[in-house]
């Protein structure tokens, strides 16, 4: 069946579920041969409901790992197989996992994890916060960001889609914030139940598929690892640089399947609200109060942060005065991110920012903006749009 | 793989490199081989940059050539000195983080279980003592809790040699090694002991001083693991670079071994037993012949 029909042609019925049901609603849509998992809070839930989905003839194998390294090793193993592989983990499990992220990347293979993102130690805690989505940044995997539920469970059946394309074929992380996605119950509009993804076709693979069925005569003759050579360097800088270039080609296959890296909505306004997973929605309700006050805010929502949409965001803040961006972690990747994508980048300004499990209030965002415009020489920008 | 996938057309043949052509024309693929006829038909390991003696390179060629089906079998490895010859195989060879062998076999094996429900895939693991006994440890027993149906092969040197000779958990007690600068305080890790109990079906220690039985447990275990579940190999492969004795004495050192702490030892459950006896009765698997003379 052709995915698109399944994204967005197919007809759709509500349903009030959780966002670990909607993970569980994506799984049983996405044809996965085996699942892997680890308990973690709050991933766990989604990963009990991909069990029972097992046990109902959805997937062909899963089990309970010893610890996240491992299960990302077996997750590894499974997809080398030449077969789809889903798991999810959280925060700790993230970091515990570290090792085999880059390895999955490297390997070009479509893994696709969900992040369930939380707070890691020390000190301790369990509640939602992006900090761990600082730390993959750069270990080759695509990266989208959920909004929502109903973002998760599309997100993740795309992420299939893109991840799986020859000349793309790399690992992707849906990831949501924890709690706030995964434990709220809201409005989701499900595809239908008898629709499910084309199987994996492991000869689409631009990498050989480790079953002895492509003929694996010696590979290699010397081990580059071991040579102190120029020719080995080269090999290696040009295997990274052909993963880097893959990410690359997935913008194409993201606009595609997901209508674009990023969304805009009052593309015209001088100042922005750019913002990723429950940001966002904290923002709208942010740009509801600012606009009463006769303050006209516009949103940028990041939904691809890897690839990460740096012509798109360059467009749409060319005539911006001001971009504030409100994260749920103390590190301000985002906010780097957009410095480091735009020209002038003083009109960014990073904040706010909450973590250890603070919730965002919309006053907070509201306030930021308010100081923000109150600094020295930068322009009002009143209800009009100031170009 | 049918070993139709390697023949090339006649249009190519000529092309090809000297031994891809002997891979294809007298490999180990076709027919039954085994140790014993090492040196009369196309190894999949041939050239190696091991060092001069170097007892894990031995190990490897060995288990290569005992493997009851190479044409269908995945090795699993980790860093550490193995990789040398097993990245030159001609086999599917995977090595990616340290440690996690176990994990990425078993993965491996049920998928492959899903995609090749009539063919047996062999998934083995060959991988150092560092590698299985201390960083992997946790990986090596839950594969054997799981029943995983794959195959753990411990090429044991006693020391971490790729990284330069420091102590490892299957290291002896007392030896004095990098980051053991007063001796190894504590004995050899049982990791023999512990797969008895752990799950294995069939366990077998072994040196490269014995060159038939090696081949011969290897096969079992493979075989075994095919039907029954986990099971797990343990060769004393010595290291002269690091244990700093002359490259000619590795035989000698193994066989020193096997009087002392490293005796000949199998285990096996009823049931492998009962299989084993079984394939036993077949004509092509009598006994193998006694060990060559020594040198
Ligand atoms: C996470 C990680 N830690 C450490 C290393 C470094 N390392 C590579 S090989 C090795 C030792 C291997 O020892 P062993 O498993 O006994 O194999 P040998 O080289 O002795 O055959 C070490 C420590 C690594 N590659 N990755
Ligand atoms: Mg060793």
């Amino acid at each position: 069946m052709d995915p698109e029909y399944l994204f967005s042609e197919a007809p759709r019925r509500q349903v009030f579920i959780t966002g670990s049901e909607a993970v569980a609603e994506a799984v049983k849509r996405a044809n996965v041969d085996i699942a892997i998992a680890y308990p973690i809070t709050p991933q766990s839930e989604s990963m009990h409901l991909v069990g029972d989905l097992y046990d109902q003839g959805y997937l062909k194998d899963y089990y309970r790992g010893e610890n996240e390294f491992a299960v990302m090793a077996a997750v590894h193993g499974a997809s080398l197989g030449g077969g789809r592989v889903f798991t999810a983990t959280s925060g700790p499990g993230t970091l515990r996992a570290m090792e085999m992220f880059p390895v999955w990347a490297g390997s070009r293979q479509p893994v696709v994890c969900a992040f369930m993102c939380r707070g890691v130690s020390l000190p301790p805690s369990i509640q939602p916060e992006n900090i761990e989505m600082a730390m993959l940044l750069d270990v080759g995997m695509l990266m989208f960001h959920a909004e929502d539920a109903q973002d998760f469970l599309d997100m993740i059946l795309k992420a299939y889609a893109v991840a799986e394309q020859p000349d793309v074929h790399l690992p992707v992380g849906v990831f949501a914030d924890g709690f706030f996605v995964t434990h709220t119950r809201s409005a989701v509009l499900l595809p239908p139940d008898d629709l499910k993804l084309a199987a994996y076709d492991p000869r689409r693979a631009p990498v050989p598929t480790f079953d002895m069925e492509t003929p694996p005569i010696r590979l290699v003759r010397d081990p580059l690892l071991n040579k102190s050579n120029f020719i080995s360097y080269a090999a290696n800088a040009s295997w990274h640089q052909e993963i880097a270039a893959a990410a690359e080609r997935a913008r194409k296959h993201i606009r595609r399947y997901m209508g674009g890296l990023l969304e805009v909505e009052d593309p015209a306004a001088v100042v922005f609200l750019a913002a990723s997973g429950t940001a966002v929605s904290q923002s709208r309700e942010a740009i509801k109060v600012l606009r009463a006050e006769g303050i006209r805010v516009g949103l940028i929502k990041i939904m691809s942060i890897r690839p990460f949409p740096v012509r798109e965001i360059e467009a749409v803040t060319a005539h911006a005065d001001l971009i504030v961006v409100p994260e749920f972690n103390i590190g301000g990747w985002l906010a780097r991110e957009i410095k480091a994508a735009i020209d002038n980048n003083r009109r960014v300004v990073g904040g706010p920012r909450v973590f250890g499990g603070m919730t965002m209030p919309t006053e907070l965002i509201v306030n930021e903006v308010r100081n923000a415009l109150s600094r020295p020489g930068t322009r009002q920008p009143g209800m009009r749009a100031g170009i | 793989m049918s070993t139709k996938i390697i023949t090339p057309v006649a249009e190519f043949a000529e092309l090809l490199p000297q031994e891809y052509k002997d891979l294809v024309a007298r490999g180990p693929h076709g027919g039954r081989r085994s140790v014993r006829d090492l040196g009369t038909f196309k190894e999949i390991v041939d050239e190696h940059p091991h060092c001069a003696g170097c007892g894990v390179a031995l190990a490897v060629r060995l288990l290569a050539a005992a493997l009851p089906s190479p044409a269908d079998t995945l090795i699993v490895g980790t860093p550490g000195c193995s990789f040398f010859s097993l990245v030159q195989t001609a086999l599917n060879y995977s090595n990616t983080a340290f440690g996690n062998q176990n994990a990425v076999a078993a993965g491996l094996k049920r998928m492959l279980a899903i995609r090749f429900p009539q063919v047996h895939k062999d998934v083995v693991v060959v991988a150092g003592d560092g590698g299985i006994a201390d960083i992997g440890l946790d990986m090596t027993l839950h594969s054997w809790f799981r029943r995983e149906k794959i195959t753990t092969v411990m090429l044991d040197n006693e020391v971490y040699a790729n990284t330069g000779g420091q102590e490892s958990g299957m290291s002896r007690l007392g030896r004095v090694l990098n980051m053991a600068p007063r001796g190894k305080l504590f004995p050899k890790i049982p990791v023999f002991e512990l797969a008895k109990v752990s799950g294995c079906v069939y366990g077998a220690r072994v040196t490269v001083a014995g060159p038939y039985r090696l081949g011969r447990v290897v096969r079992n275990a493979v075989l075994l693991a095919r039907e029954l579940g986990p099971t797990y190999v343990q060769v004393y492969a010595p290291c002269p670079t690091n244990m700093k004795f002359p490259p000619d004495q590795t035989l000698k050192a193994a066989k020193e071994a096997e009087k002392d702490h490293y005796s000949f030892e199998e285990f096996m459950s009823t049931e492998a037993a009962e299989y084993l006896a079984r394939l036993k009765t077949a004509p092509e698997e009598r006994e193998e012949a006694p060990e060559p003379a020594k040198p």
